[in-house]
């Protein structure tokens, strides 16, 4: 094992995902080329709602892929921030609004 | 409307990447990597063969008003010395008229800073071809004497391909020089005014995109769309079609490339994006290049690294069609650039 978690190298190794299962890791690739197609949605769209969950579920390697995708489909520094701060802005939403529970709870529990 | 320079020329730096002997050694791994990628010429598995050409492309000098951070040709204002004769122009026509080229590609530098430039246009224009001018755009504000070239280029019905790449001031001035954005839009619309690129009109404006920086261009007809919005919706600007170029390793990119680290990556980059369906619209098999000084090449991007064409006929003086038509075309590691992803060429992607 090497001695950190992370390599940027190993992303382009994504596609030996199927040396361990074939099958699925085929039918994954194809369902994901075709959900990156041109559709009702444009590809640069679609790179940058990539990018923003890439940001919201931490991922080093979809970061990197989609902040290089994003910039070849033409998205510039402030979309490709606006999209961030979507993502920022449901996720420190979703925190908050569960406080809504704890606020329900503190009613019913104080005096 | 002027314009800073970006840098100046590799030449004028006296940098060692001034010399294609020095450019080639990178490339071929012996200078600055620890990595060793494998050859072009192992990867396509054949040598690449030409078909008739239909594109003269001339680079008629290395003479510009810009000096653009990712310039192949190491153009600028200090590149006096490398421009095209009336003399080699002449001989020029004589080859035009002798074989069936159907397009003349006059590139630089700023061409129209050559001065028998709109000679020679004029003189195309009484023999049934196409002349494409690769236009910087800026030159036409740059200087009182180049304010009637969009009249000159409408009368002569030259296709302009103009250079733009990208459509924030930002973007275009970090990788061409402070104003060039504000300057390429005032030339833009003096283009569209006199009938180029506007809507049933015959007069075509074609822009260029090339990335401002280290990623590969993404789709042709997603990007021609968002420029076509962005620049109708702020600047009011219209085109034709918009053309994808990868940035290649060579000249002043690969200088940018060694100067920040990333030399090793964005080959891995080109490498891995090899595409084996480009190869047989690669231009540089229906493409023949002319230097300033009449050698010939099997493109630009070659001429830069001073790879002339694998034949005896290497100049204007010896043309010879037969003789070309038999020859390998000279590749090495930087023709990856064209192979990459949709592929790139001076007509834009290669496969859709």
């Amino acid at each position: 094992m090497k001695n950190s978690y992370f390599h940027p190298d190993d992303l382009r190794k994504f596609g030996n995902i199927t040396e361990f299962q074939e099958e699925m890791g085929n039918k994954f690739f194809d369902w994901y080329g075709e959900v990156f197609k041109e559709g009702a949605l444009t590809k640069k769209e679609k790179c940058l709602i990539a990018l923003a969950v890439a940001h919201a579920i931490s991922c080093p390697y979809c970061m990197d892929a989609y902040t290089n995708n994003s910039l070849a489909e033409g998205a510039d520094e402030t979309e490709m921030m606006e999209a961030i701060h979507v993502a920022a802005a449901i996720k420190g939403g979703a925190t908050l609004v569960n406080s809504v529970m704890m606020m329900n709870q503190v009613k019913e529990k104080l005096m | 409307m002027s314009v800073k320079q970006k840098t100046k020329s590799l030449k004028a730096r006296e940098s060692v990447l001034s010399s294609p002997f020095f450019q080639l050694e990178v490339l071929s791994g012996q200078q600055v990597s620890d990595q060793i990628f494998q050859p072009f010429e192992v990867k396509t598995g054949s040598a690449i063969r030409p078909v008739t050409p239909e594109i003269l492309q001339i680079n008629i000098g290395k003479l510009c008003n810009q000096s653009c951070a990712h310039c192949h040709v190491d153009a600028g204002p200090d590149r006096k010395q490398e421009n095209m004769s009336q003399e080699t122009l002449e001989k020029l026509l004589d080859l035009i008229d002798a074989h069936p080229f159907t397009t003349i590609d006059i590139t630089g530098g700023a061409p129209e800073m050559n001065p028998h430039f709109r000679w020679f246009v004029e003189a195309c224009r009484t023999r049934k071809v196409q002349i494409i001018n690769r236009c910087n755009l800026t030159i036409i504000t740059s200087n009182r004497k180049y304010q009637d070239l969009p009249e000159f280029f409408a009368a002569n019905k030259v296709h302009i391909v103009a250079s733009l790449p990208y459509f924030s001031k930002t973007r275009t001035d970090n990788q061409r020089g402070e104003g060039v954005f504000d300057a390429s839009i005032a030339g833009l619309k003096m283009l569209n005014t006199v009938g180029y690129g506007v809507e049933n009109s015959a007069l075509k404006l074609d822009l260029v995109y090339n990335p401002a920086g280290t990623f590969l261009p993404g789709d042709q007809l997603g990007l021609e769309k968002e420029f076509k919005d962005k620049l109708w919706r702020l600047h009011q600007v219209t085109f034709n079609k918009l053309l994808t170029i990868t940035n290649l390793p060579i000249s002043r990119f690969l200088d940018h490339l060694l100067s920040n680290g990333q030399y090793d990556s964005y080959m891995q980059t080109l490498i891995d994006a090899f595409n084996p369906a480009t190869l047989d619209g690669l231009m540089c098999r229906n493409t023949i290049s002319v230097s300033w000084d009449g050698y010939l090449y099997d493109c630009d991007f070659n001429q830069m690294l001073d790879l002339k064409v694998d034949s005896i006929s290497n100049h204007i003086d010896h043309f010879d069609i037969a003789t070309l038509m038999s020859r390998k075309i000279v590749t090495n590691q930087h023709c990856y650039g064209c192979t990459a992803g949709a592929g790139s060429s001076c007509g834009g992607e290669i496969v859709k």
